[in-house]
């Protein structure tokens, strides 16, 4: 796939920093403002497919048939279950059971296990919506070859 | 009452589209149309006049906010509903790889 | 709110109609943008943030990949004829679209008007979840606290769908 102009690839530079921290910044608030696990992973996605489509897959080398965001997602809906399995070992016999001390209400350490799943469940959407992207669009131009 | 019988005919507008149309890509579409009309009404159901958005101000006295349970709901179904266009997507990449047409009338004659 | 809200509703009809009887599917894809787009504008009148958020970006996705999609391959639109079989069809839609008429008829003649909704299960979530969960955003603790199971089930489906995607698209098959 071809990049685009100069004019885009400039601009990608210098947007992509930004969208890849306020896609940190809307997972990490996702119990104080809205947001949360889902829309921030969707942006943290959307930071590399903006780096993919402006630069143009030949000029990142990416090689085809291998997708290296696939392994991210594992990892993120592992951990998930990992702490939901955790729950039953620490409090009452339930799986999601918020075992973590609550600060106070309002402070960015505060409600428990809620920050941590907010981050893995964005780890694993940012990684299944790239792997989406990927597979849709970069392996299926081999055939057209 | 109009605004439940507009969403409804929002409904009927995707099945109509999801019948009769022969081009793949033009079905995908209007199930996505469909699954919107499903969402508007279902926080449509949970307002509350003069509520407040669900986040609640620390430090003041009760106040009065909107249904947070239809849009949980609904956060669920948005992810759900791009993950079987994602799939559907991919199905007809694969049949135009074969047939070269996104017809269904012609991918359904021509069998073996 | 309810004049607001249908006259955006009536955009969005109107817009998908010219979606499915478009010429191009360029176009096509184009205008179910514009209802998805309005389904955010929508969402943000009636005070949900979060999925306005939500919708948005995953709306956005969606209209990347299928113009990529599109754009590789046959943009033309196949005419459509009237047959036997397009008549069928259409007979068959009417009588689907009359029983489902009928049923939502019944379905919201018990509903309150729209603004006064009476929180009936919502009530022990609201009062008590900013001690119980310790989160200040009601939809997150109902998500993740209150709910967590369906936000599981969520992400699995969400895994399986790249999975199965990157399986069907494969090229090296059986050797």
């Amino acid at each position: 796939m071809e990049g685009m102009s100069i004019i885009v690839k400039k601009v990608t530079q210098l947007m992509v920093g930004i969208i890849f921290m306020f896609g940190i910044y809307i997972i990490l608030h996702g119990h104080l403002s809205p947001g949360g696990g889902f829309a921030g992973g969707v942006l943290i996605a959307g930071a590399f497919i903006l780096l993919i489509l402006a630069f143009g897959s030949s000029s990142l080398k990416l090689k085809k048939e291998v997708a290296g965001s696939s392994n991210t997602e594992s990892i993120g809906i592992l951990m998930v279950v990992v702490m939901a399995v955790m729950a039953m070992l620490f409090g009452a016999k339930v799986f999601f059971f918020n075992f973590l001390p609550k600060g106070e209400a309002g402070e960015l350490l505060s409600a428990g296990v809620i920050p941590l799943y907010n981050i893995f469940i964005g780890i694993e959407v940012a990684g299944a919506i790239l792997t989406i992207f990927l597979a849709l669009i970069i392996f299926k131009e081999e055939s057209s070859k | 009452m109009t605004v439940y019988l507009l969403c409804f005919v929002l409904f009927l507008v995707g099945l109509y589209g999801l019948i009769t149309r022969r081009n793949l890509i033009k079905i995908i579409i209007s199930k996505s149309i469909t699954e919107f009309s499903v969402f508007l009404i279902l926080v449509l159901i949970g307002y509350i006049d003069q509520g407040l958005a669900p986040i609640v101000d620390p430090g003041t006295s009760h106040q009065v906010y909107v249904d947070p349970l239809p849009q949980a709901m609904v956060l669920t179904a948005i992810v759900i509903g791009l993950a079987t266009t994602a799939m559907l997507m991919a199905i007809a990449i694969r049949l135009y790889r074969k047939y070269k047409t996104f017809d269904i009338r012609e991918i359904k004659n021509l069998r073996g | 709110m309810e004049l607001t809200i249908s006259i955006i509703l009536v955009f969005m009809i109107i817009g998908s109609i010219f979606a499915l009887h478009a010429k191009d599917l360029l176009s096509a894809i184009i205008n179910m943008g514009f209802v998805g787009f309005g389904l955010v504008i929508c969402f943000l009148l009636l005070k949900a943030p979060d999925l306005a958020m939500v919708q948005l970006v995953i709306e956005t996705v969606t209209l990347v990949v299928m113009v990529a999609v599109v754009l590789d391959s046959s943009r033309r639109e196949i005419a459509v004829s009237f047959d036997r079989r397009s008549l069928l069809n259409m007979a068959v839609g009417f009588l689907a679209f009359a029983c489902l008429f009928y049923f939502f008829m019944k379905a919201i003649e018990n509903l309150d008007p729209l603004g006064m909704h009476t929180l009936r299960m919502a009530d022990s979530y609201v009062n008590g979840a900013v001690e119980k969960t310790g989160s200040i955003n009601l939809v997150t603790g109902v998500l993740f606290d209150f709910r967590a199971y369906d936000t599981m089930g969520e992400a699995v489906i969400l895994y399986t769908a790249a999975l199965g995607t990157l399986t069907l698209l494969r090229i090296k098959g059986k050797k």
